[in-house]
């Protein structure tokens, strides 16, 4: 691992932002640039409409993961009645990166399920947050993290509007972020799919190209428009996600978040950021001219005065 | 090693009747009665798919409700109908003949990307096939759906589930958290 000092560290803010000060500082430079992701990268398009609940895909990621034992075997149908405070759904902890919800839906005679684990964002709410870059968006899609550099600020777990970066709570000493990552260290850099997606049963989960899943998607919306409602959510959310869902029922139905709106995160502060290196940078260099220039003309004026009193006292 | 030639026939024999039990093309009458599903098993012990039964619960035109278009008789989706109402019937007829045993293979993904007409981009894998279209027509009918239902688990799979004798010991929820 690369060692940075806090000398280093400090020279290297500091040299960033004389570099951002000079280069970007007109609005329109910061709202044109927008990263849409990789071309090629890989996604996973989930059907809610075939799911089961069977709750497989949660025990492929415990294995593949080596996560710890669960409180519940993952045959135990029981957690779908478990709530957390406030009459939450379970969510993503440092023992699972992927949960799978139960919703019940009046108008529909069977439970709608959803699973639920890192969206794998386009441009990451995380990623930008982090402040000692520890997480990565892979040319494949993924958003990784490295734990070692990992400070455990949860800065991203605020950021995440999805509400999915878990923390060992459990270690006291180094606690840090958990979270999905696709599976990338063991097999998406190998060309293969999450092993929840190759578990599932059902192939609730489609895993190919992102670009390619989105055809799908509309595709699958074309021909059987009776089983979907007409949108694919995380082909735009939050400026796009590499997980994508169908689904029957209306997406605020099943726990998705529909006020996200179509801009990343980073850029609702994208403009207020742009102006932090120039007030750090250049505000105490116009204001230490601004103080000088006035000081100076006091200091000329007295210089003056002493002149004239001196002038003066001699002609007396 | 060497195999004895006995062996070899044996294992040949073994080969070509599991090979080709499922593939007779032809109507329902000429179909296996039993069909051992078993090439993907991980978890649990291979299905023991009773063919006959199946065919017996069916008209002996309606084999397209899982055949699709292969074996000739009307196809049903009016979807599929578009192309396929008289596509006639396919030398290859098993689920395993079209439905990829891996379906999200780098290999299989770049046989989809090069086929740029392909129109069924989102057919399933086998293992997909088989619980999209089992498990549908069974809730549909009232047929067991549970797992275990059609085939019991392994040990291999109670492990991977830590289920039975692998079930984590039952952890104190009380606090509500």
């Amino acid at each position: 691992m690369k060692k940075i000092d806090r000398r280093k560290f400090l020279k290297g803010s500091l040299a960033g932002g004389v570099v951002a000060a000079a280069t970007g500082t007109t609005k329109k430079a910061h709202s044109a640039y927008s990263f849409e992701g990789y071309p090629d990268s890989m996604g996973v398009l989930v059907d809610l409409t075939k799911c089961v609940g069977c709750r497989t895909c949660e025990a492929a990621c415990n294995k593949e993961q080596g996560l710890p034992a669960p409180d519940k075997p993952f045959d135990d149908m029981s957690v779908y009645d478990e709530h957390r405070h406030g009459g939450l759904k379970r969510r993503t902890s440092e023992k699972a990166y992927t949960v799978v919800n139960r919703y019940d839906i009046p108008e529909k005679g069977e439970p709608v399920y959803r699973k639920f684990q890192c969206n794998h964002c386009n441009e990451p709410a995380c990623l930008t947050s982090c402040f000692v870059n520890a997480y990565t968006k892979t040319k494949e899609g993924a958003v990784i993290y490295d734990p070692k550099v990992c400070v455990g600020c949860r800065t991203c777990m605020i950021a995440c509007p999805f509400y999915v970066p878990a923390y060992s709570y459990s270690s006291p000493i180094d606690p840090v972020i958990k979270k999905c990552i696709m599976c990338y260290d063991t097999r998406l850099k190998f060309g293969k799919p999450p092993a929840c997606v190759e578990a599932c049963p059902r192939e609730v989960m489609t895993f190919g190209k992102r670009e390619d899943l989105i055809k799908i998607g509309n595709q699958k919306i074309r021909t059987t428009p009776d089983r979907y409602v007409n949108h694919i959510y995380g082909e735009h959310e939050v400026g796009g996600t590499a997980w994508m869902y169908l689904s029957s029922v209306p997406f605020d139905q099943v726990g998705f978040d529909t006020k996200l709106g179509t801009q990343p995160i980073i850029s609702y502060v994208k403009d207020f950021l742009a102006i932090v290196p120039m007030v750090l940078c250049i505000w105490p260099a116009l204001f230490t001219g601004f103080h000088l220039l006035a000081h100076r003309k006091n200091a000329r004026q007295q210089d003056n005065q002493t002149v004239k009193s001196k002038k003066e006292e001699g002609h007396e | 090693m060497k195999m004895s030639i006995k062996r070899k026939t044996l294992y040949g024999a073994v080969a070509l009747l599991l090979f080709t039990c499922p593939c007779i093309p032809g109507n329902a009458a000429d179909g296996p009665e039993m069909v051992e599903l078993g090439s993907l098993t991980q978890y649990y012990e291979p299905v023991q798919f009773d063919h006959e039964l199946h065919v017996g619960m069916i008209e002996s035109n309606e084999c397209a409700i899982c055949h699709h278009h292969t074996l000739g008789t009307p196809v049903l989706d009016p979807v599929c109908q578009r192309c396929h109402a008289s596509s006639g019937e396919t030398d290859f007829v098993a689920c395993r003949d079209c439905h990829p045993a891996k379906r999200f293979s780098a290999e299989y993904l770049a046989v989809l990307e090069e086929d740029i007409n392909l129109f069924h981009l989102e057919k399933p894998g086998l293992q997909g096939a088989f619980h999209q279209n089992c498990l549908e027509c069974h809730k549909e009918y009232g047929a067991p759906t549970g797992c275990q239902d059609c085939h019991v688990r392994s040990e291999k799979g109670d492990k991977f589930f830590y289920s039975g004798e692998y079930a984590p010991e039952p952890a104190d929820n009380s606090s509500g958290h």
